[in-house]
């Protein structure tokens, strides 16, 4: 019977995959025709509580009403919205996009360009954010939203016991990370996470290293560079000495290894707070924010862990009004604050921090100075280029490094980059980019 | 001497003792492992959901808690009680999609079991054919053949591939086939009923208790569907709950992941299943010894 059905199997399995390449070729253009009277926008983002800063627009806004998808997180979102693009038809109005998935979606012709339609926004934002939806180029693939600055989070009550100082470089950590280790041999400073490559990207970043570049027509990748192999033989360092654990972030294990007081500091972005309060309600008033500790103290920077801008799709027939929107819920003082007070980002609007930024989170309520650090944090952020093919070397990052981080060995880590590093590029070349060095 | 005696009868009656009363403890400890394996993960679910986020990961894993109220309504208050339409999604796209789909098997399975036309063996080949190709496989043709008639991210968008079910259709030929005899419709149609009303009112009851069969098989596939509807929907209002639960552990970096109220989701949403198969279990019973006998 078996042996009977297989061809049939075999040609409906084949059919399948005809109608679905089919499919994927014909990316009908709606064409973005403009009608007077009302428009309806639907708008996908992850972020909590986006759809009460779209009600304050809706209410002042008759003709423009814009409703609010929530998704599951940046990776499935962007997923969706690729097979929507393919499909042909599906794709919201208006997409939040991580800062690193943009390359992505401009290279798949998923978010249009809007520089015509949102005019000059470019003066209200810092300039490595208005260079993520830029791309370097006459282009604009969305407006800025929210930013995430590194920082470094760490339990001011064990610090104060054990006579230790917010570490200003690098080497203050590792020192600081020993102490706490000798005071207390259940405790740790922080963890060298394989499942978060925005993290380590961000820290790559802060050391400068920028992973893609665009050389002309064609692409350049430098994920094993001499910055990021700095990094990485640092972090391999510490945990192969064991003063920094080698087990993931966001687990049930670290959640209960923050809230019960077993890491005590945490290498993290402008919303940390918002996790620690989810994650670590018992340590309330006991944490302090500083600025990332420095390679060079004399130079000081910062990478960022993500952040996101909102971006027009390319099915959108209503282009003019989603960009119309876009810039006000970014822009605009009053949906800055319902996004610092509501969605609980940090808006990447130079205005936010005299308007919205004006007290501290609720978790930090005993660090009036939060947002002057953060601030001083968003101006130094690296310049950093991300490439079309974020995905991949994301993906080889969690796979290399999670053996790297399980055999506890430094020079694995910074092999595990040559991995990344040859993934990349040979993805690219093999989807067609032409990568030079 | 007098001890070897005393002891050798002994040994004999403790081996026959337990064959005649068929008892092997290696077959015991066996289904007992088994059952272990089956319902350890239910208790874990259970007393899990009974714990506080702060004891969730730091408390013994099977010492149960007094939180399974507060979990239940911070759950319920999710986004104004997002979690209860998310049951409600999902129960309608198992019960109408179950229905719906248990009807149609029925209807192919009878004309394919009953009738002769041209052509038969051939779409019943098809559809054994269809019973091969996994669900998961087929969700993204389905998914760019509805954005062509865009009807991706709506209700129907779920429904309707789950109403076709090879399997369903396959098991209702199988039933017709055996449980309604020809001589029955013969006399049905001397009798001068017509088409339908011989399927409705003789061949339909006739099948019920397979038909029962094929509805809870669809009603807990659709019920444990995640890749048609995760990758159909785009409104989280429309999400069943299997979609939704995903999206409460996944809310990305910048945000807790939900883990008690995932789990205390989970402890929910089985409970409807359990209370199906319990109420349902009398046709269940009969028709899996039926179609032993039978086949």
């Amino acid at each position: 019977m078996n042996r009977k059905l297989a061809p049939l199997v075999a040609t409906l399995t084949a059919l399948a995959m005809v109608s679905a390449a089919g499919c994927s070729g014909s990316d009908d253009d709606p064409g973005s025709g403009t009608t007077g009277g009302k428009v309806e926008l639907t708008y996908w983002s992850w972020a909590p509580n986006m759809d009460k800063v779209a009600a304050a627009w809706n209410a002042a806004n008759p003709d423009i009403q814009v409703t609010v998808n929530k998704q599951d997180g940046g990776d499935p979102a962007v997923t969706k919205l690729l097979t929507a693009i393919k499909a042909g038809s599906g794709a919201p109005d208006i997409m939040q996009a991580e800062y690193q998935k943009i390359p992505t979606l401009v290279s798949a012709d998923a978010i249009a360009d809007i520089a015509t339609e949102v005019g000059s926004l470019k003066d209200k934002f810092p300039e490595s954010a208005w260079n993520g939806v830029t791309l370097g180029s006459e282009a604009v693939y969305g407006v800025p939203q929210d930013s995430g600055p590194l920082l470094f989070y760490y339990r001011a009550d064990v610090f104060d016991r054990l006579k230790i100082t917010p570490p200003k470089t690098w080497d203050e950590y590792a020192e600081a990370a020993r102490k706490i280790r000798r005071a207390n041999p259940k405790q740790h400073l922080g963890t060298f996470s394989a499942t978060d490559p925005g993290w380590f990207a961000g820290l790559a970043q802060q050391a400068g290293a920028s992973w893609w570049g665009v050389n002309g027509q064609s692409w350049t990748v430098a994920i094993d560079d001499e910055a990021t192999r700095k990094v990485a033989g640092y972090w391999g360092g510490l945990v192969q000495e064991g003063v920094i654990d080698n087990k993931p972030m966001y687990t049930p294990e670290w959640n209960a290894a923050l809230n019960d007081g077993t890491q005590v500091g945490w290498v993290s972005a402008v919303w940390g707070p918002g996790v620690l309060e989810g994650n670590a309600k018992d340590t309330k008033g006991k944490w302090k924010v500083a600025p990332l500790p420095q390679w060079d103290a004399a130079r000081p920077a910062t990478g960022n862990w993500g952040g996101s801008a909102t971006s027009v799709t390319t099915q959108s027939k209503h282009k003019k009004q989603a960009a119309k929107f876009i810039a006000w819920l970014n822009s605009d003082p009053a949906a800055l604050k319902l996004l610092v007070s509501d969605v609980n980002v940090y808006p990447s609007a130079k205005e936010a921090t005299s308007t919205a930024l004006t007290s501290p989170p609720a978790f930090f309520a005993n660090q009036a100075d939060f947002y002057q650090i953060a601030e001083e944090a968003s101006k130094i952020a690296n310049p950093f280029t991300y490439g079309p093919n974020v995905n991949v070397t994301y993906s080889a990052y969690s796979d290399a490094f999670a053996k790297a981080a399980e055999a506890r060995n430094a020079a694995a880590f910074t092999a595990a980059l040559s991995t990344m590093q040859k993934t990349t590029v040979d993805d690219m070349k093999n989807v067609g980019f032409t990568v030079t060095g | 001497m007098s001890l070897v005696t005393a002891t050798v009868p002994a040994p004999v009656e403790a081996t026959r003792r337990p064959r005649r009363q068929r008892h092997s403890a290696a077959a015991t400890v066996l289904l007992l492992l088994g059952a272990a394996y089956c319902l350890l993960p239910v208790l874990w679910v259970l007393v899990a959901s009974s714990k506080s986020a702060a004891e969730l990961f730091s408390t013994f894993t099977f010492a149960p808690s007094t939180h399974l109220w507060d979990n239940v309504v911070q759950l319920s208050g999710y986004r104004d009680g997002l979690f209860w339409r998310w049951m409600g999604n999902t129960a309608l796209y198992a019960g109408v999609g179950a229905f719906a789909s248990t009807l149609i098997s029925a209807m192919a399975g009878f004309a394919l079991a009953k009738y002769t036309f041209p052509g038969k063996n051939l779409i019943f080949n098809l559809i054994l054919a269809g019973v091969l190709v996994p669900g998961v496989i087929l969700a993204i043709p389905q998914y760019l053949l509805l954005a062509k008639v865009e009807m991706t991210n709506t209700y129907w968008a779920v429904l309707l591939p789950s109403m076709i079910s090879p399997y369903g259709i396959y098991l209702c030929r199988i039933f017709a086939a055996a449980a309604v005899p020809g001589e029955i419709l013969e006399s049905a149609r001397v009798d001068g009923a017509g088409d339908w009303r011989t399927f409705g009112q003789v061949a339909l009851p006739m099948m019920r208790t397979g038909l029962v069969t094929v509805f809870l098989f669809q009603f807990v596939a659709i019920w444990n569907n995640f890749m048609l509807p995760y990758i159909m929907l785009g409104d989280d209002r429309l999400y069943p709950i299997t979609v939704g639960l995903n999206g409460l552990l996944n809310q990305g970096a910048s945000q807790p992941a939900m883990y008690t109220s995932v789990v205390t989701g989970a402890l929910l949403s089985i409970v409807p299943l359990v209370l199906l198969f319990l109420s349902l279990q009398r046709y269940w019973q009969v028709d899996l010894a039926a179609g032993a006998v039978k086949a």
